[in-house]
């Protein structure tokens, strides 16, 4: 047993030492995933898991037609993607987005939110 | 003495610990396992359909049989480490050991090597809009590369294999969340190269042990907490909940000829934390019948994606990108 956890130990410990990187998912957005808000937001937020590359990042915002909306000025620091929408109506809104981490791993993902009165 | 090896034991797992924090208290986000949206996390009971950079370093599972007959009661506990690299983008190998540690209860604890595993697989179909993957594959028991002490096989076993995965995520609108839900699992011959095994007992008795071919099937239903945060409804919780996956895995094995019949297997309820590095997961193993044992015991996984932790160096694949 001891021997296992001695190598299992030596096993782990480079792990340590090494840059690493990561697929970046979402962590959480404002307008949160899947919420209500009352008020129209001016920018929609996504904060990320890791780091993005800017040129290889982006997000968009459609409305229920699918009709994109957004200002198309989406625009990264560090872990944090930020696209500009104009004045909300009340409805429901996707957001799509597709961002590349630092270390060149793609990942992608979409969620919706409603405005309501 | 025993106590003294509880504390040297104590004090290697504190060191463990220790230095696997860094890869696992690494906050949001995952790994290997992607089609679309949908993170599939590596499952411990059945072999899941990706083709990835991985490590499972260690696997520890422990089960307790009943007396039964001549056979004393016996703890098994199998101590496993399996990696797999991408040689392709599609196309990637295994490879696998397991020690195996045998306590008879009021005889003597019989220690060693499993047969040693190998495997091939190749995914030929992804679907990153229905998040759906499709893969075939086989997996080589090498025969005689075990200890007979802990019942290793003197022949070998070829399983040619089928594996899917597929996330709920394109639910209509309605049933938005059952969109986090997601079912991986595989099917498959277990082709034995010997059929049976002519076995001579200590009083010269002769008797023939056959192998039968058998049906390898099992699945995996899991509910990702990750998909509900990210893609469906952000519900509140942080970590460590926000990346847990509940599972449920049912692993079978059915035997198919040379005399044999009937379905032997476990049902394997736990629960998945995906990091950015690794993931850990708990399970008790539940056997379905008498057949498959008759207690619960216990499998735990430390799970490294090594294409994230090397993304330059040993998590690439060889060939290709």
């Amino acid at each position: 047993m001891r021997t296992w956890l001695m190598l299992l130990t030596a096993a782990c410990a480079p792990l340590i030492a090494l840059p690493v990187g990561a697929h970046a998912f979402l962590d959480h957005a404002m307008p949160a995933v899947g919420s209500t808000v009352h008020v129209s937001p001016a920018q929609v937020k996504l904060w990320f898991s890791q780091e993005l590359e800017p040129a290889f990042s982006t997000a968009q915002v459609s409305d229920s037609t699918g009709k994109r909306i957004d200002q198309g000025d989406a625009r990264i620091d560090g872990t944090l993607l930020t696209v500009s929408v104009p004045p909300l109506a009340p409805g429901r809104y996707r957001v799509s987005w597709r961002v590349l981490s630092v270390d060149t791993h793609a990942t992608a993902g979409d969620f919706s939110f409603d405005v309501a009165r | 003495m025993k106590a003294e090896r509880g504390i040297t034991s104590k004090a290697a797992l504190w060191a463990l610990a220790t230095a696997c924090a860094g890869i696992l208290a690494t906050g949001t986000g995952a790994a290997h396992g992607i089609a679309g949206k949908r993170f599939f996390p590596a499952t411990l009971a059945t072999d899941d359909p990706f083709v990835a950079d991985e490590l499972s370093l260690p696997t520890i599972a422990s089960q307790k049989t009943s007396a039964s007959g001549e056979e004393p009661a016996t703890r098994e506990t199998g101590f496993s480490v399996d990696v797999s690299k991408r040689v392709t983008d599609n196309l990637g190998i295994g490879f696998g050991a397991t020690y195996k540690v045998l306590q008879l209860e009021g005889g003597p604890t019989q220690r060693g090597f499993d047969n040693l595993a190998a495997s091939v697989k190749y995914k030929f179909y992804q679907s990153d809009e229905c998040e759906t993957i499709l893969s075939a594959g086989v997996d080589w028991d090498i025969g005689g590369s075990g200890s007979r002490r802990v019942g290793a096989e003197s022949f070998s076993t070829l399983t040619p294999a089928l594996f899917f995965g597929k996330g709920f995520g394109d639910l209509p609108d309605p049933m938005t969340l059952l969109r986090p839900f997601a079912v991986t699992g595989l099917i498959g011959l277990g082709i034995p190269t010997r059929s049976g095994t002519t076995l001579v007992s200590d009083e010269g008795d002769i008797s023939v042990e056959r192998h039968p071919h058998t049906l390898q099937w099992g699945f995996a239903v899991e509910y990702s907490v990750p998909y509900l945060q990210s893609s469906v409804r952000d519900v509140g919780l942080r970590e460590p909940f926000n990346q847990m996956i509940p599972v449920v895995e049912f692993a079978m094995s059915t035997a198919l000829d040379r005399g044999a019949s009937g379905t032997a297997g476990t049902v394997n309820p736990g629960v998945i934390w995906a990091g950015r590095y690794a993931q850990l997961a708990v399970e008790v193993v539940i056997p379905v019948n008498n057949r498959s044992g008759n207690r619960v015991g216990w499998i735990a996984q430390l799970h490294f994606f090594l294409d994230d932790i090397f993304p330059t160096t040993i998590g690439r694949p060889i060939f290709g990108r």
